[in-house]
């Protein structure tokens, strides 16, 4: 395990922190954007250049910026200096969480013996991925376009005013 | 410790921290912070198992991986348009007190 | 006349024999159309019931001219017509009628003076507002009386003889809102049914003996010679053979109709009834029913007897009538009542009858008979005119006078009064006289020609006495008595000239009827009149010593109601006691009546406490059990499903509340799943 590999956590895991623990939303989406970075440099580290970029275009890119501006435009003049950004029952969702992770843990150290050795990093080009995409996996890319179209329709649909006449 | 251990306890680890804010703010859209978290925390799984498995040229991690990004992304884009739209309803997006649904 | 019944030979039945059946039929049809007309119609009735019982007198007139015609050609003169009816068993019974001398003799009777008295209804009957009920009544009363006495079987009989008696009490108690009506006709029912028990065991008895209840069936019937042979040889207790014993269980049947001792306490109440229903009833026909009764089954009571002797059956019969004859003329001494008078005078007069058949054969008893009805309707029928003239007064006492006020009634009543006394010439002369004559000469003792005699003094005194205390004297009641219509008086004159007349078709000369009765020639013999000479001058002379006597006592001295009478000053205890009718009544009624009133309240007791307490028993049980029933139901049943629906519901409520609206508290319970999950399936693959 290099060096690298701790920073890199520490980072991601410090930004997925600050997202889910700061009381200024906006503070969260930006700690967010730090932890998506975070990510896709470990995607980098392993390897998988592709997907690491891909993170940070569409997630700091994209994601990100979308949550502020649903913040912003879903704010109201008392979110600011609130008394409690937790709900009334963080305790049993703090056990549960941390329930989870043990749970999690237990699993993957108990079949830690079985995992294998590293070995050599593969050779992934842009042209294998694009092959790929278009070869073996162009059955789940022209899903996820009529997903992508779906979604981006329902999701101007929702967000419109709607007109007045029909309220 | 193999590599792949020390990701994947990390991945759980992000994946805790997700649920967490996901159980325990009152935001709707902090919640969803929380579960693009957990996504994250799952890509990474995906990529570490890629890596450290059987046949990575294969490609199957990082195309799962990949497609896994772009339905999150659409699945944000829905959410929120989601949260904009009940704001616009009830004036609010505090969780505690929309229970609108209840039954 | 002796007692000899030929065994006439049967012929074959002609047209008129064929058709016998509508002489009942007819009068019964029409009593049946007059009870189903809707409301009452007067006229109709009284046309239906007079032209039905005329048109069975025209028939019945055919018929007797048949016999007739067959008698003086000497062919035979009885005619049977039989069919079957029911199976009992292997046994068959046949009903029938037959036509012989006997029945045609009674059928032209019956339908002449029941004629003569429906058309003196239609006057008497007048202002009473039942008058057709009381047609219809008297219509079905003259058809089962003309059964009566064309039966040719004793099952018929029977039925016919119930059927009178149901008429009888259905007019005795005509007036049933009067509780002493309604009681008379009881007492007369009841009475009757005690005679008719014994007459249906005898009945029964006979029918088990030879196998039929037909009397004549071309020598196979039971009043022919192979079954009474066979009666005959059969002996039943104290001495008598069968054939005597079943004609004394029959006697007592007719006894009871006929008001013979001890049985006659009905008929002087059954007066009660209106006074043509005493006149056909309980003067011409249906109390002469057991007298021809005892004239249909004479040869089962005469077999065995040698000629000129006697069975015991006889015996008894005679004794009985002999008897009834003197005590109800002691009685008849004592009344007020003009009707009553005249009741006691029938009850004696049927004795005469029974007497009659016992020391002199079928011909003397019904001879006397058939002068009876005539003479006994007619003085019933006087009587009603005179009461309907008194302005419904009985009492003898507040009468008088009334041979200026109601002439035409007072020449038939006398006539008929000196028929019934037996004056010479008039009818009542000849037919009593034939009976004396008999029993004169009777093989087994002289008593009850002694008390024959006796009984025939007492009629003329006791008429003597209703005759001066009713016509003579002077008036002693209120208003004015005025003389009958028309339709009331004609029939009396009619009947008047048969009373004085009748007696000739029987005389010892020419003893017409009684050859006529018992099949044989008749001739003119004079020397007969020599030989019953005595005989009728004796009695003759016993007839005005009695006239004389109640002349002399009561004559035109119209005493008033008040005063006592004369022989009661003279004789009080002695009067009392025959004026209370020898206190019979009182016996029966402190011992028989008072025991079935004392059986009758045990049963009433019985049935309704035990009976009833067991029927109360068994429906509390069941309304217990259904009570029980609906309390589990309600409480178990119901309340079970009820509770099981409420905890649905409560159970339902509760888990409603999981949907709490609340996104994040389903995703902590899908966490929550999952780590549960997913810790046991590692947990299982630890191994």
């Amino acid at each position: 395990m290099s060096i690298s590999f701790y920073i890199l956590s520490a980072l991601m895991l410090a930004g997925g922190l600050g997202a889910v623990m700061l009381r200024n939303a906006v503070h969260c989406a930006l700690s967010l954007s730090v932890a998506f970075t975070g990510l896709a440099l470990l995607f980098l580290q392993l390897d998988a250049q592709f997907a690491g970029l891909a993170q940070i275009l569409v997630y700091v890119g994209a994601v990100a910026i979308l949550v502020v501006f649903a913040i912003l435009l879903t704010r109201t003049s008392e979110e600011i200096g609130e008394s409690n950004v937790f709900s009334r029952t963080w305790l049993i969702g703090l056990i549960l969480a941390a329930a989870v992770f043990a749970v999690l843990g237990w699993a993957v150290l108990r079949t830690a013996p079985m995992f294998p050795q590293p070995s050599a990093a593969p050779p992934v080009t842009v042209q294998e991925i694009g092959s790929a995409l278009m070869g073996r996996y162009v059955l789940p890319l022209e899903i996820v376009a009529l997903l992508l179209t779906a979604a981006l329709i329902g999701a101007v649909i929702v967000a419109t005013h709607e007109k007045e006449g029909a309220k | 410790m193999s590599p792949l251990a020390g990701y994947l306890l990390v991945a759980a680890l992000l994946f805790a921290i997700g649920l967490a804010g996901a159980l325990t703010r009152r935001n709707a859209i902090l919640v969803l912070i929380g579960i693009e978290l957990m996504l994250n925390a799952a890509n990474l799984n995906l990529i570490a198992f890629w890596r450290f498995g059987p046949h990575p040229e294969a490609l199957t991690g990082m195309m799962f991986a990949v497609f896994s990004i772009a339905v999150a992304a659409a699945e944000a884009a829905v959410g929120l348009g989601l949260v904009i739209s009940i704001h616009r309803h009830l004036k609010t997006v505090d969780l505690d007190e929309i229970n609108r649904m209840k039954g | 006349m002796h007692a000899e019944t030929s065994f006439a030979l049967q012929g074959a039945a002609s047209t008129i024999a064929q058709w016998l059946w509508l002489i009942p039929a007819v009068p019964i049809v029409a009593s049946g159309v007059a009870a189903l007309l809707k409301r009452p119609q007067r006229k109709l009735s009284s046309t239906l019931a007079i032209g039905a019982l005329g048109f069975s007198l025209i028939l019945s007139l055919v018929a007797f001219f048949h016999v007739l015609s067959q008698w003086s050609a000497g062919a035979p003169t009885r005619e049977v017509v039989n069919f079957p009816w029911i199976q009992v068993g292997s046994a068959l019974v046949d009903l029938g009628w037959v036509l012989d001398p006997l029945s045609a003799v009674m059928m032209v009777m019956v339908s002449f003076v029941g004629l003569l008295i429906f058309i003196y209804s239609t006057g008497y009957m007048e202002h009473d507002e039942n008058y057709t009920r009381f047609f219809c009544f008297l219509s079905l009363f003259a058809g089962a009386m003309l059964g009566v006495v064309i039966s040719n079987s004793l099952l018929l009989l029977f039925m016919c003889w119930e059927l009178v008696g149901f008429t009888s009490y259905l007019l005795i108690g005509f007036w049933y809102q009067k509780p002493s009506a309604a009681a008379a006709a009881k007492k007369a029912f009841v009475t009757t049914r005690v005679g008719d028990i014994f007459f249906l065991l005898g009945m029964v008895w006979l029918f088990a003996q030879t196998g039929t209840l037909l009397f004549y069936n071309s020598g196979a019937g039971s009043m022919e010679s192979s079954a009474l042979q066979g009666l005959l040889a059969q002996p039943a207790a104290l001495g008598l053979t069968a054939a005597g014993a079943i004609g004394l269980l029959i006697f007592a049947g007719a006894a009871g109709k006929s008001g013979q001792l001890p049985l006659h306490v009905w008929l002087p109440d059954a007066m009660e009834g209106p006074t043509p229903v005493s006149a056909l009833i309980h003067a011409a026909t249906m109390v002469a029913a057991g007298v021809y009764l005892v004239a249909r089954v004479y040869p089962l009571m005469q077999g065995g007897a040698l000629t000129g002797g006697s069975t015991p059956a006889l015996t008894v019969v005679t004794w009985v009538g002999a008897s009834t004859a003197l005590f109800a003329a002691l009685i008849a001494v004592a009344q007020d009542d003009i009707k009553r008078i005249l009741a006691y005078s029938t009850v004696s007069q049927l004795g005469y009858m029974m007497a009659g058949l016992g020391v002199g054969g079928v011909a003397v008893g019904m001879f006397h008979l058939i002068t009876h009805a005539f003479f006994k309707a007619l003085l019933f029928m006087g009587a009603g005119s005179v009461i309907h003239g008194c302005h419904e007064e009985q009492d003898i006492r507040k009468m008088g006078g009334l041979k200026h006020a109601m002439p035409v009634t007072f020449a038939t009543y006398g006539a008929g009064m000196l028929a019934l006394t037996g004056v010479p010439i008039f009818a009542g002369f000849w037919s009593k006289d034939g009976i004396l004559e008999a029993a004169q000469h009777w093989s087994v003792a002289e008593t009850p020609f002694y008390l024959l005699v006796l009984g025939a003094l007492l009629t003329a005194f006791y008429m003597t006495r209703q005759v001066s205390y009713v016509f003579f004297g002077h008036y002693r009641g209120h208003g004015h008595a005025h003389e009958s219509p028309r339709v009331m008086t004609t029939p009396l004159a009619i009947l008047a000239f048969f009373a004085v007349l009748l007696g000739f078709v029987g005389t010892p000369a020419w003893p017409w009827f009684q050859s006529f009765l018992d099949s044989r020639a008749a001739g003119v013999d004079f020397a007969r009149l020599g030989e019953a000479g005595l005989l009728m001058v004796s009695s003759s002379l016993i007839v005005f010593a009695g006239i004389g006597l109640g002349w002399w006592l009561y004559g035109s001295k119209s005493p008033e109601a008040s005063a006592p009478d004369v022989l009661e000053k003279s004789a009080p205890a002695l009067w009392h006691l025959l004026r209370d009718k020898f206190y019979i009544d009182e016996l029966y009624s402190a011992t028989v009546v008072a025991f079935f009133w004392a059986f009758a309240r045990v049963a009433d007791w019985f049935d309704r406490r035990i009976w009833g307490g067991i029927v109360a028993a068994v429906t509390w049980l069941f309304s217990a059990w259904a009570r029980f029933n609906r309390f589990l139901d309600a409480r178990g049943v119901d309340g079970a499903f009820d509770k099981g629906c409420e905890e649905l519901s409560n159970g339902g409520g509760m888990l409603a509340n999981v949907q709490s609206g609340q996104v994040q508290a389903y995703l902590r319970l899908l966490a929550a799943v999952v780590v549960v999950l997913a810790a046991i399936l590692l947990w299982s693959s630890r191994a």
